[in-house]
């Protein structure tokens, strides 16, 4: 964190200024702050073009490819198909000829607009809604630069000419390929604008059949990842980090390491010591037998299950900020009828993507730094990496990787990974290519956890059953505080922390979300569905409750709150219409149903249970989803599909703690997502929408959990508030 | 020490110590990276491959055991099962980052080879050692059923 802070502050970066403010926008989005969303697309208007679509967007080469370079990195949720086919439908290009890679370096071209475009990043789910104009401009504006540089090779007017699937033809019947046309297409003026087509006139967005352009690669072994990288005399690190947080190196000694067969090099980095070696298990062999001595005078040393006690001391005071205050709760409460009063506890969850972090670094002849890996804010580490190798950004030439899984553990503020292989590469004079490989254990340990939370809930009904007072109290550690991120607290209120109990959808008169804000050293990130995935069990299980105790069924109860919101209650009738919600159920199967809305994008799972030894068997789950309009059904679909996966693993069985400052786990054998016996049946529907694209890789994660939860108490008459779900049920 | 290794059919004669994982010698020394590492355990299954046909956890066999074995990686499967299974992950799009779909795939060709009708139990019990964070699963199980539907035609 004080690295970036460093960074940051730095004048002779010249968008040190500009910056700051994208990095408070970008924690804005991920506190669920979004913009201009519910715009319907213009219809045959024309669209201003400010950029060359041929300098930064599409390149077409003389072979006939189409590379789309893409501001949105791909951790595995699919932007680079969702913006291929954005612009195939405006440039009309055959699938076949397109291939998408990761861009940076110009904040102009890149910067997320969702994010008020000062800065490239990818998060909160915005890769569609960001991309969403700016690619169909762009295919529209290249089109029409293929199309004019046809009209001038053949010296026929430009309204004779058409595109289609990669073709471009003459009414004459003469035709060319994109790859003849490319080099003088490029040289063509731009458009001053565009014409982007009638949303009635697209064969590519919204198709169901559209399928994603990189599964072939993914199936056959050959797609490449960080891990995968090979380049001439590269050598692998492994870096050896404290072992509690906060922890610094007070000495080491590498003689042992450096015997053994394969280890070159053991080097001090700001983050650990590492050691080098010609492979990967000569470096962990090395690592094994290096002897450190670390200081603990700054660690962190309490244990998970002290720091939840503190936060059950903190639960019942008063919130030390507010997130939001409607009418009086405190004396709507003192006028209820009945109040109802709950404790939810959430544990530290790891990220633990398939692909543990890892980054290579190469410093070339001619001064320049090449930087494979998962450039999740590609900036941010362009100017970390530069500030380490002691030379300019631009000098840094980034390869933005598709990476094994990711869910925020990529987008870190310090750039983590990165910097170290690029402190490991000059550590050792940049002799050699350096790839630096985390294990499965380091990943584990390394810290950046979804915080461990707290919510305090009190609730009135008067004597008719309505809902009148609502008081949640959250208690737990802030994402961006410390961060060049913070910028996003406001009036002591970090939105990441409150964001799906604070904008709440029910009706509610007297309502008070309040956040009181822990100090505790551990590293915490941005975890897939980020605040969400606890405020959104929290609240749906709560509201079931507090519908339980007015005797009304939690779907009837509600809706009959949602009035004011009508996206919200037409994606819980559809799911609960397509669930069979009012229909009889099965002997000994029991449904549960939830809602969220997480970044501007709307689901509702109902889940449908078994007991088995007093733990949850869910076998099927419907899910609705309102994402505005749907780019790529299918993709839709997999990512409800994947995240209710997810979203279920993690209220199950995952949990990580730590004792004495140090984390149990290390491994997927005591970390444990969910395995495929455990994956339900998921059938997604997607409502019909004309409002722009927001997100859904998030989004399907939150409403899982208490769904089934709900439906545990249907099946039970137990309310489980303490995750996971393992420690109060049968395993 | 000197190991010969036979991997897709062809001959390797590699320098590494015998303790050294399977997995690491077809990465980092044979040079084949389509095989996956995610845990280093044996709980993930990204690394799994073919050793004489068994589906293999690679990241816990040592190569110095798999001398005078035919080992087989996600590059070198072929015959009708295993082009039968990538063909139906590409149509059925299971892969969402991909990371642990070498080892799904090796794990699925394993199972339709030794049982060409597999139940959903059957599934269960071949495929719960490959773990897939983005939680690809149900279409895993659509595509390993669709499969052997194609292979019983």
């Amino acid at each position: 964190m004080m690295l970036s802070k460093m960074v940051l502050d730095t004048r002779s970066y010249p968008v040190s200024a500009s910056r700051r403010k994208f990095l408070i926008g970008s924690a804005a989005v991920a506190g669920g702050l979004m913009i201009g969303l519910n715009a319907t697309p213009s219809r045959a208007a024309t669209t201003a073009v400010t950029d060359n679509p041929m300098t930064g967007y599409i390149q077409i080469t003389p072979e006939n490819q189409v590379i789309i370079l893409s501001s949105q990195f791909d951790m595995g949720q699919g932007p680079y198909n969702g913006i291929a086919t954005l612009v195939v439908e405006e440039l009309g290009a055959d699938w076949a000829q397109i291939d998408v890679k990761g861009a940076y370096g110009n904040t102009k071209l890149y910067g997320n607009i969702m994010w008020g475009g000062t800065a490239q990043g990818t998060g909160g789910s915005t890769s569609m809604a960001t991309s969403f104009d700016r690619y169909r401009i762009a295919g529209a504006a290249a089109r029409s630069m293929l199309m004019n540089a046809a009209a001038d090779t053949w010296s026929v007017p430009v309204e004779e000419i058409t595109v289609e699937r990669g073709v471009i033809r003459h009414v004459s019947g003469k035709t060319a390929t994109f790859g003849a046309l490319a080099q003088k297409a490029s040289t063509m003026q731009p458009p001053q604008d565009v014409q982007l087509k009638d949303p009635e006139a697209w064969t590519e967005i919204g198709k169901s059949e559209r399928r994603r352009f990189d599964s072939a690669s993914k199936t056959n072994g050959t797609h490449p990842f960080t891990i995968d990288i090979k380049l001439e005399n590269m050598l692998t690190a492994v870096v050896a980090h404290p072992p509690k947080f906060g922890a610094k190196v007070s000495s080491f000694d590498a003689t042992e390491a450096l015997k053994v067969n394969g280890v070159t090099d053991v080097v001090e980095i700001p983050r650990g010591i590492a050691v080098v070696a010609e492979h990967m298990w000569a470096a962990i062999k090395g690592r094994e037998v290096l002897e450190i001595e670390w200081d603990d005078a700054q660690a962190e040393k309490r244990s998970s299950t002290e720091i939840m006690a503190e936060y059950r001391r903190l639960g019942p005071n008063e919130p030390e900020a507010t997130a939001r205050s409607d009418g009086n709760v405190k004396t709507a409460l003192d006028n209820s009828a009945t109040v109802i009063e709950a404790t939810y506890e959430f544990p530290y969850l790891a990220h633990a993507a398939m692909e543990p972090l890892n980054a290579v670094a190469r410093m070339n002849t001619d001064g320049t730094l090449e930087v494979w890996g998962g450039h999740q804010i590609p900036d941010l580490y362009q100017f970390i990496s530069a500030n380490i190798a002691e030379i300019k950004p631009d000098q840094v030439i980034l390869h933005v990787m598709k990476t094994g899984g990711g869910f925020g553990r990529r987008a870190v503020a310090d750039g983590d990974v990165v910097a170290e292989a690029v402190s490991v590469a000059k550590a050792i004079g940049f002799r050699a290519p350096v790839k630096v490989q985390w294990t499965r254990e380091d990943d584990m340990r390394g810290g950046r956890y979804r915080p461990a939370y707290l919510h305090q809930f009190k609730a009135g009904l008067d004597e008719k059953g309505n809902v009148i007072a609502w008081d949640n109290h959250i208690v737990g550690q802030s994402i961006v505080s410390g961060t060049p991120f913070e910028g996003l607290i406001q009036n002591g209120v970090d939105k990441t922390s409150v964001e799906g109990a604070s904008n709440i959808p029910y009706a509610i008169p007297n309502l008070r979300v309040g956040l009181t804000t822990t100090n505790v050293n551990i590293p915490v990130l941005w975890w897939r569905a980020v605040g969400s995935t606890h405020t959104a069990y929290a609240v749906e299980t709560f509201f079931d409750e507090v519908a339980a105790k007015a005797n009304r069924d939690p779907y009837e109860f509600r809706m009959s709150h949602l009035k004011a919101h009508p996206r919200h209650a037409a994606v819980l009738k559809l799911a609960a219409e397509k669930a069979g919600w009012s229909e009889a159920i099965a002997e000994g199967r029991f449904r549960g149903l939830a809602l969220h809305e997480s970044f501007s994008s709307i689901v509702a799972h109902v889940a449908e249970i078994s007991m088995e030894d007093g733990a949850p068997i869910v076998h099927k789950v419907t899910v609705a989803v309102d994402c505005g309009i749907a780019i790529n059904p299918d993709t839709i679909k997999a990512q409800m599909e994947g995240g209710t996966g997810f979203g279920l693993g993690s209220i199950l069985a995952e949990e990580l703690t730590l004792d004495a400052g140090e984390v149990e786990q290390g491994n997927y054998d005591s970390y444990t997502p969910l395995r495929i016996d455990a994956m339900p049946d998921v059938e997604v529907f997607i409502v019909p929408s004309e409002n722009k694209p927001t997100g859904v890789g998030e989004p399907g994660v939150p409403s899982i959990g208490p769904a089934v939860a709900n439906a545990v108490f249907a099946a039970s008459g137990r309310r489980i508030r303490v995750l996971p779900m393992s420690n109060a049920l049968g395993s | 020490m000197s190991i010969r290794l036979s991997v897709n059919g062809n001959e390797h004669e590699i320098e590494a110590d015998e303790d050294m994982p399977l997995l690491w010698a077809i990465r980092d020394i044979v040079g084949l990276t389509g095989t996956k590492f995610g845990c280093g355990l044996a709980q993930c299954g990204a690394c799994t491959v073919h050793i004489d046909g068994e589906p293999t956890r690679s990241c816990q066999y040592l190569v110095s055991d798999a001398v005078g074995t035919e080992i087989t990686t996600i590059e070198g499967i072929n015959g009708k099962i295993a082009q039968t299974v990538q063909q139906v992950w590409t149509e059925y799009d299971v892969p969402q980052c991909g990371y642990c779909q070498s080892g799904q795939i090796m794990s699925a060709v394993a199972l339709l080879s030794e049982t060409p009708k597999p139940t959903d139990e059957d599934i269960n019990i071949s495929m719960s050692g490959n773990l897939c964070r983005c939680a690809t699963y149900q279409r895993i199980r659509a595509g390993i059923h669709e499969a052997a539907k194609r292979l019983e035609a």
